[in-house]
Order: C-alpha cells, then sequence, then structure tokens
C-alpha cells in the first residue's frame, strides 16, 4: 500500500522512481558515448608506437599540437575549415530562410493549390535525393560547376523537411490577428513576413539551423562525388588523410579531433536547445 | 476573390465605403496577396525540380543506355543493364550485405533506445544533462566516426582485439570475416544513432497520460507489468515511425562501409567485397568504373527498394493505428 501511495505521490513515470542502478547505467552509456572521441584524443596526443602497446595508455601525451601541425602539412586543412564554414553557412541561411517563407505561406495564406502542394512536399520527403548524384554530377559537369563550392551549395538551398518544419511551428506561433492588423496597416505581404512572422517563429528557426549546419557540416557522399581533392570540405579532407598505403594513425586521429572539437563546442552550449528540438519534432512528426 | 477576402476581411469592407475605382496602391496591394505565396513557395519547387525530380527521372533515362563516363553517343540498349544486374552476383550480395548490416543496427538500436528511454523518464536529478550526454554521437561526423571506428576494430593493434585478448578471447580480423565486419559496421551504427532514437521515444513517451499510470498501479500493475502492457503499445506508432526514418537512412549506408575498409580509398568494401553495401557498388560503378549507366540501374533498383519497404511500414501502420482506434 505505501509503495503505491507513494508512486502516486511521486507522480509516476514509465519505470517508477529512480534507483542507484538508473544512474549507474547512464554513467555507462554516456561513458561510452564519449570514449571514441577519448581515444582519438589519446592517441592524436602521442605518436603511432602506442597503438603496438598491449596495455594503451590512458592519459594524453604532449604530443597533440605537433601532430595537429602535421595535418596541416599533409591537407589543405585551412582551406577545408573555410570551404566547410562558407558552404554550410549559406546551406544554412538559404535553408532557414527559404522554408521560414515557405512555411508562412503554407501555414498562413490562402491560394490555390496549397493543400496539393503541401502533401506533394511530405512526399518528397521520402524521397533519397542522393539517389539521384548521377544525373546530378553530368549536370554539374555540363555547368562547368564540378569542383566548384556552388556544386556543394545550391542542391542544399532548401529542403522539404524544412518547409515542413517551419509549416508546423507557423501555424501555432503567428496569429491571424496580428497579420490582419498590419495588412490594414497598409504592410506589404513580405513586410508582414519579416516583421510579424520571423520575429515568431525564431525558436523553430534556431533549431532548424542547427540542424541544417550540423547536417550540412557532416555531409561525405556528394561533396566526395563533385569536389576534388585541391578544393575539399572537412570531411573530404579527413578522407584523404587517412588513404594512403601506411595510416599514420597520430596523424589521421589528430585530424578527426581537430574536426570534431568545434563542433562538440557547439553541440555542448546548445545541447539543451537540440534536444528539445528533436523532442519537439518526434511529438509533431 | 476568397484570396483577398479571407486574409483581410475588414480591407474589404473598407473597400466598399471608398469609391469604386480602385488606386495604384490598392492594385498592387491586390497583386501582391495574390501572387506572394507563389513566390515564398518557389524556391523549394525549383530546387527539388533541379536536384530531385529532374535526376531521378534522368536517371532512369541513362539507365536504359551503355553510358561511359565522357562518352559523347552513348548506345541505347533498353532494359539489359536491368537483365545484367538481376544476374549480377556482386549486386546481390551488395544487397545482402546491406539488409544485414541494417538488421544488425536497427533492431537492437530500437530495443536498446527503448530501455533508455525508460530510464530517461525516471525522474532523474540532471534530466537535461543526461539527455545531452547521451545525445553526444550524433554530433561526430560521420567520416570522423569511420575512421576511430577502423582504428579501434583494427585487427592487429586495435583497443577491442586488445580487450578481447585480455579476458582470454582469440582476437578476431573485423574487417577480413563477413559476419564480423558487419557487426563491427552495425556497432558504428548503434553507437551514433540510440540516443537520438532513445529521445524521440522518451518524447512520445511523456506523451502517455499519467492516469494510465496511476490506474495500474492501483490495479497492483508492478513496473515491468505496466512497462509491457501500458508503455509498449502506446509507442507503437512512434517505433513505427523511427523504423522507417532508420530504414531509409540504413539502405542508403555508404560512409561508413567506405572508411571501414582495410586498404583505404578503396570502393570494394573489404577484399571480397564482403561488406560492400547497395550505395557504395553504385559508387564504384560510376565513379571509379565509370560506368553510368549501369549506375543508374543500380539507383533505380535501390529506389524502388526503399520504396517498397517503406509503403509496407506505411500500411503497417496504417493497420496498427486502426487497431487502436477499436
Amino acid at each position: 500500500m505505501t509503495t503505491i501511495h507513494k508512486g502516486l505521490k511521486r507522480g509516476v513515470s514509465a519505470l517508477g522512481k529512480p534507483r542507484r542502478a538508473t544512474y549507474v547505467v547512464l554513467t555507462i552509456f554516456v561513458l561510452g558515448s564519449l570514449f571514441p572521441f577519448y581515444w582519438s584524443f589519446l592517441v592524436a596526443s602521442r605518436d603511432s608506437g602506442m597503438l603496438t602497446e598491449r596495455v594503451p595508455p590512458f592519459l594524453p601525451g604532449g604530443n597533440f599540437f605537433a601532430n595537429a601541425a602535421r595535418v596541416f602539412d599533409t591537407v589543405p586543412f585551412w582551406k577545408a575549415l573555410g570551404n566547410s564554414l562558407i558552404v554550410s553557412g549559406t546551406v544554412t541561411l538559404t535553408t532557414v530562410l527559404f522554408s521560414a517563407l515557405a512555411g508562412f505561406a503554407f501555414a498562413k495564406l490562402r491560394f490555390r493549390g496549397r493543400n496539393g502542394l503541401f502533401v506533394f512536399i511530405v512526399i518528397t520527403l521520402a524521397v533519397p535525393t542522393q539517389l539521384g548524384i548521377i544525373p546530378l554530377f553530368m549536370a554539374m559537369s555540363e555547368f562547368g560547376w564540378a569542383g566548384g563550392l556552388q556544386s556543394v551549395i545550391v542542391p542544399n538551398l532548401v529542403t522539404a523537411f524544412g518547409v515542413f518544419w517551419m509549416r508546423q511551428y507557423t501555424l501555432d506561433a503567428v496569429p491571424y490577428e496580428l497579420i490582419e492588423a498590419a495588412r490594414v496597416d497598409g504592410c506589404s505581404m513580405i513586410r508582414i513576413f519579416w516583421n510579424v512572422c520571423l520575429p515568431a517563429v525564431r525558436p523553430a528557426a534556431a533549431i532548424l539551423a542547427m540542424f541544417t549546419f550540423m547536417t550540412s557540416w557532416n555531409d561525405f557522399l556528394w561533396p566526395l562525388v563533385v569536389l576534388d581533392a585541391g578544393n575539399p570540405t572537412v570531411q573530404l579532407a579527413l578522407e584523404k588523410l587517412q588513404s594512403g598505403y601506411y595510416v599514420d594513425y597520430s596523424l589521421v586521429l589528430a585530424g578527426t579531433t581537430l574536426a570534431t572539437i568545434p563542433i562538440l563546442i557547439v553541440f555542448l552550449l546548445l545541447g539543451r536547445q537540440i534536444v528539445a528540438g528533436i523532442m519537439q519534432g518526434a511529438v509533431k512528426g | 476573390m476568397t484570396v483577398v477576402d479571407k486574409i483581410a476581411p475588414d480591407e474589404a469592407k473598407a473597400g466598399a465605403r471608398t469609391p469604386p475605382r480602385p488606386t495604384l496602391r490598392h492594385r498592387l496591394s491586390r497583386w501582391d496577396v495574390k501572387v506572394s505565396p507563389y513566390l515564398y513557395i518557389a524556391p523549394f519547387f525549383v530546387v527539388f525540380g533541379i536536384v530531385g525530380l529532374f535526376p531521378l527521372l534522368y536517371t532512369a533515362y541513362v539507365s536504359l543506355f551503355s553510358w561511359e563516363a565522357g562518352d559523347d553517343d552513348p548506345t541505347f540498349i533498353g532494359l539489359d543493364n536491368f537483365k545484367e544486374l538481376f544476374a549480377d552476383t556482386q549486386f546481390w550480395n551488395a544487397l545482402e550485405n546491406t539488409v544485414s548490416i541494417f538488421l544488425l543496427s536497427s533492431v537492437p538500436q530500437l530495443i536498446i533506445a527503448v530501455l533508455l528511454a525508460a530510464l530517461l523518464s525516471a525522474r532523474i536529478r540532471g534530466a537535461t544533462g543526461w539527455r545531452v550526454g547521451v545525445l553526444l554521437p550524433y554530433a561526430a561526423s560521420l567520416v570522423a566516426l569511420g575512421i576511430i571506428f577502423a582504428n579501434l576494430f583494427g585487427p592487429k593493434y586495435g583497443l577491442v582485439n586488445g580487450l578481447l585478448q585480455t579476458i582470454g578471447l582469440d582476437p578476431v580480423d573485423w574487417q577480413a570475416g563477413r559476419f564480423s565486419s558487419h557487426v563491427a559496421i552495425a556497432i558504428m551504427v548503434n553507437w551514433r544513432w540510440t540516443g537520438y532514437n532513445a529521445l524521440i521515444v522518451l518524447a512520445a513517451m511523456q506523451a502517455i497520460p499519467k492516469e494510465l499510470h496511476e490506474a495500474a498501479l492501483i490495479d497492483g500493475a508492478g513496473t515491468a507489468r505496466r512497462f509491457f502492457s501500458i508503455t509498449l503499445p502506446l509507442l507503437k506508432p512512434t517505433l513505427i515511425f523511427v523504423t522507417i526514418t532508420s530504414t531509409i537512412g540504413g539502405l542508403q549506408i555508404f560512409t561508413e562501409p567506405k572508411l571501414f575498409d582495410a586498404m583505404p580509398g578503396s570502393n570494394n568494401g573489404g577484399s571480397s567485397n564482403q561488406f560492400q553495401t547497395v550505395t557504395l557498388y553504385l559508387y564504384q560503378t560510376a565513379f571509379e568504373n565509370y560506368e553510368l549507366g549501369y549506375a543508374s540501374a543500380i539507383a533505380w533498383v535501390l529506389f524502388v527498394i526503399i520504396v517498397l519497404i517503406a509503403l509496407v511500414n506505411f500500411f503497417l501502420t496504417g493497420r496498427l493505428t486502426a487497431v487502436k482506434k477499436k
């Protein structure tokens, strides 16, 4: 009886109150999540000789900066970082802007064919666009874009997911009364979007921006197809570091550490919002 | 027009009071209301047309030709590429590998994700912190991940084999064996996605009305009983959603097998293609062997397979939700 009473008082969840075992399991899981990052840094901060030792050391050595410097000597890593920033930055900006615009139109404006067009967008969510890489590559070559950053940027200017996401949020976030009031005051549609809609949908736009940036930063297949080794993104530079007859793991893992640290910092700073975004998307979707 | 009325009924009324001849400003504003929505949704349709629809259709066209890269005059061969493909043992091998890796990753992943979500749904201290920690692998780049795991699963000096030997087991040549390579790649996939899926499941769990659990508690149902009789059945739609998304992703798996190769840079998926997936085979055919026609046939067959599986999942979802409504 008392356990039932306690359970009701505390508010019941799927597994009841947390026991010590809950924390132990979660700790093991999080340590497991962290381990590959730590291992990568461990190898990067020593020399590859450590890998031949039967019992590998558990603490980082002092060679990280030397190994990192070699990364910059071996591949054009600065250029890769710059390229990735340009590509991901542009793609994020345009995806958020175009998705918010389309989301505004689908959620709040009336026009002929609105429902049909929106259903079409939802269906395209299921079309795996990466299966079209062959004609896309032919088209990029035709335009003379192959090798240039625009070949990676243009196909990702806006996504079906982005439009869907922004529409769902705009439906609740922007009251019709506000739009009507702005129209009575003589606002043009674009000003209503900019001054009324956009401020209201900022949280959803921020979440979309984070996801788009991460996806774009980590994209591999399409840049591998269309860019060349002299003008890589970070992911291509990493792959280039690894391919060769002899793999110098301290060098390669210094590269992966360098590429991971910035995104890890961003992730830890914005973690709360990213988690909220994933959970919110799950409930709405 | 309803267009104007629906958006600005006040303005329509105001218009009736003013003289009938519309001012330039007024006409501009009407035009603005009519045209703007189309302008706002245009970018998606233009981009999708160029990078989604056109390539898909053009892939079908190219698949009917013997088309080598740089070929100015490809020969039309009808469905020969598809005939050849269905007799191609390497393709079937790649398809088997893909399905095997997919099953090895998605089944344990879903089970662990549900259990993890159950743990996270308890009233733990620092809930957000744990959630961020669990999601951490999601931030890793696939390429970095592939390289790190290839190192961890290395045959001679890999940490995993070191651990196996420490506890008295024989080391495994992870990359050489067919099944062992699939297991290693699946672990890589699971490491990245389990936490992400756990959060999606957690969101669904929290949407379950508390009254259901309370009622069951009063009836004397224990933790396990409530989990299997209440939580799990109500999670079904979410679990199917997670299955569909991981199916679409899983059938296209490329980066992990490409980077897992003992011969870095190779597209073979191991010395005897033991872990070559369909997308990796597609990439090799198109961009290493330059057989664009044949590669396009692979792309279309893969597309049809993905659509079929998505449809099966879709009807399954419909049936299950229909059952629930009864």
